[in-house]
């Protein structure tokens, strides 16, 4: 990414009086004391040395939404012109950070404790505990194992994506209701796909799927008994749910090729199979590239679909790791264990993906 | 008898059969991936309007194979004879209609409010924050799209509830928006980069301010962009499952929970469950066949640099 300098030139003379810069800072300064007096009024409060007998942490939380108000609107009355450039970006920032970074480091106290929600003890500190019993966990260890099962699948997702929008790219009628048809599969709900299919469909005595596999000759369709197949039938839903989602990208990266290529490859006697691996091909690395990236990102979020049509089963050998958190805190509400377990997934996914994003950096440089 | 005087030369006949041929290949591909994305949503629809006999032997055509009966969506109270009186299955699946409505139509729009802002402003002035110059501003947005709800969804549960803030809309709606903001500015930093200068410098000189430049000149011509966007969010926040069964209960349920929680149940009854689904990806349906052309924007905007 190149860095772009100011994009807009703008000569602007501000000359911002000091009393609006004094009045600006006191708006900042002063919010930010009320919060802090607020915050401690109510840390006070909880810890039982000033019982004010507040019920939640509401008035905290007000106290930071005007102080966030409140430095938006400090930036314009000292900084002017400047400020209300930084405006544009700063309240996301504020947004992203109070919702994202605070939670985290929240979530980083909490993944080094016991603590379950409907027993009355509260948090209790327990150290490495939680890593203790991590690494002895076969059941998380197993879903870590079908994350890269299921991330495998991408790459078919990704032939059948390709060949959709090839088809969708030829000399066609009728483009526009293909289009819309194979779009479909994306804006339905996981939820009700899994209702749809993985329970309606696929039900072993009338489902219509059961039925068309007992025409080919499969005795006893049973999808959900053994984990090989379970775990096919996951991967087939949610392939279903997001190959719309690459082919679009796909046709998008087709469509921005200028026919002229194809042609002079024809001219020059490349059939359609070496016209496609040498020229097409090719050039949509780059596309294919992000559509496989951001289809990983997607996936590594795979829960809903496992949760509602297997819950994990049989015997867990369907999880997913978010639809095993999600298990493991429903079933014991044991929030210690189950921050610790996503907070060493997100570790593994930073580092994941950044050698894959190296890996895709390095793919992307055209070679000579 | 007409004779055709002009005949292609025997040489082109073959080439001519191969067409044909892979002209029927296409169509056939095509046709079988067609049945694949449709048959399950026909499936469901027709399933709302068997009894019970009809799934049991699997009847698939209306009318030749079956009498369509309103049986399914009488349970939803949605069927003609039953839309009059009161129902308590019609007020729930209302509720919980409404709620997927304001929370994701709240969500989307803050999203992109708050994204397309931050995405002009990343894309016309350079910040400085502390260390943090505009790349890093941007990579820290974008990279919260790799962020996976699994790892937030536990400390949110705890924050809310301190907060009072589960089972509440405002909850969801701020978290909702969370998860799409990236998509949103990954969108719209392309739409404004492809934007000339020149036009806010022109309106500039002209006397308005850079915020008014941006409301009058900018925003207009982004708009489609905005539209993709927004349609795109809406599309994933009205079908999120994971945060909303986490932190909802009994007032702030979505449709996704509602859909959910009946599957659980023992002895499903089908042609009710069929409805639901049916009315849950229905408005979902609407706005992909009405509006798939900013979709498709949407989602290849990132792609094509």
């Amino acid at each position: 990414m190149t860095e772009p300098g100011d994009q807009l030139h703008i000569v602007t003379n501000d000359d911002i009086p000091a009393r609006r810069r004094t009045l600006g800072r006191a708006l900042i300064w002063g919010s930010a004391g009320l919060l802090l007096v607020v915050a401690t009024l109510q840390t006070l409060d909880r810890t039982g040395a000033l019982p004010i007998g507040l019920a939640n942490w509401r008035p905290t939380l007000y106290a930071y939404v005007l102080w966030a108000i409140c430095l938006c609107w400090g930036q314009v009355l000292i900084r002017g012109e400047q400020g209300k450039r930084v405006l544009f970006v700063l309240p996301a920032v504020l947004f992203v950070i109070s919702l994202v970074v605070f939670p985290l480091v929240f979530g980083l106290a909490i993944a080094f404790s016991d603590w379950n929600l409907s027993s009355p003890d509260g948090r209790r500190f327990n150290g490495l505990d939680n890593i203790r019993q991590m690494w002895g966990d076969p059941f998380y260890w197993n879903a870590l194992a079908n994350m890269l099962r299921y991330l495998s699948v991408i790459l078919v997702e990704y032939a059948i994506a390709f060949g959709l929008a090839l088809l969708l790219n030829a000399q066609i009628v009728a483009r526009k209701f293909f289009r819309v048809a194979f779009l479909l599969p994306l804006m339905l709900s996981p939820v009700a796909v899994s209702w749809m299919i993985g329970k309606s469909m696929l039900e072993p005595r009338f489902g219509p799927l059961a039925r068309l596999a007992r025409a080919l000759g499969w005795e006893n369709p049973s999808f959900f008994e053994s984990p090989e197949m379970a775990r096919i039938v996951i991967m087939a839903l949610d392939a279903w749910t997001f190959i719309p989602f690459m082919m679009i990208m796909i046709l998008a990266g087709l469509q921005a090729i200028p026919r002229d290529l194809q042609e002079a490859a024809r001219v020059d006697g490349a059939g359609p199979w070496r016209g496609f691996w040498e020229v097409t091909f090719p050039l949509m690395l780059p596309v294919s590239i992000t559509a496989i990236l951001i289809r990983i990102i997607f996936k590594l979020k795979l829960a809903d679909i496992i949760i509602n049509v297997t819950s994990g089963g049989p015997g867990g050998a369907t999880d997913s790791v978010t639809s095993f958190i999600f298990r493991e805190y429903r079933d014991r509400s044991n929030v210690g264990y189950g921050t610790m377990l996503a907070m060493v997934y997100l570790v593994l996914i930073v580092i994941f993906m950044t050698v894959v994003m190296k890996l895709a950096d390095r793919w992307m440089q055209p070679r000579y | 008898m007409n004779e055709q005087i002009f005949h292609d030369a025997p040489d082109d006949r073959p080439q001519h059969l191969g067409w044909y041929a892979s002209r029927l290949a296409i169509y056939a591909m095509l046709a079988v991936w067609t049945v694949i994305c449709l048959f399950p949503i026909y499936w469901t629809i027709t399933t709302s309007f068997k009894m019970a006999p009809d799934v049991m032997k699997g009847n698939m055509v209306p009318w030749v194979d079956f009498q369509p009966k309103w049986l399914g969506w009488r349970s939803l109270g949605l069927s003609p004879d039953t839309i009059g009186t009161e129902s308590t299955v019609r007020a729930e699946f209302l509720l919980r209609f409404t709620n997927s409505a304001v929370i994701s139509l709240s969500s989307s729009v803050l999203a992109v409010v708050l994204g397309s802002l931050a995405a002009y402003g990343l894309s016309r002035f350079s910040y400085r924050f502390d260390r943090m110059r505009n790349g890093d501003i941007s990579f820290f947005f974008l990279s919260q799209m790799i962020l996976p709800p699994v790892v937030l969804a536990l400390p949110f549960l705890v924050l809310y509830r301190e907060l009072a803030l589960l089972d509440t809309r405002i909850g969801l709606i701020l978290i909702y928006t969370l998860t799409v903001l990236p998509i949103v500015i990954w969108i719209m930093r392309d739409q404004f980069a492809g934007i000339p200068t020149e036009l806010e410098e022109a309106a500039l000189v002209d006397g308005l301010s850079i915020w008014g430049a941006f409301a009058t000149i900018v925003l207009p011509i982004a708009l489609p962009g905005m539209v993709a966007a927004f349609i795109l969010s809406l599309v994933l926040t009205w079908n999120e499952y994971f945060f909303a069964a986490l932190l909802t209960s009994t007032h702030a349920n979505t449709l996704p929970v509602m859909v959910a929680s009946q599957t659980g149940s023992q002895g499903i009854s089908w042609w009710s469950m069929a409805a639901l689904s049916a009315a849950a990806i229905l408005p979902l349906i609407v706005i992909g066949v009405v509006l798939e052309r900013y979709i498709i924007k949407g989602m290849a905007a990132g792609a094509v640099k």
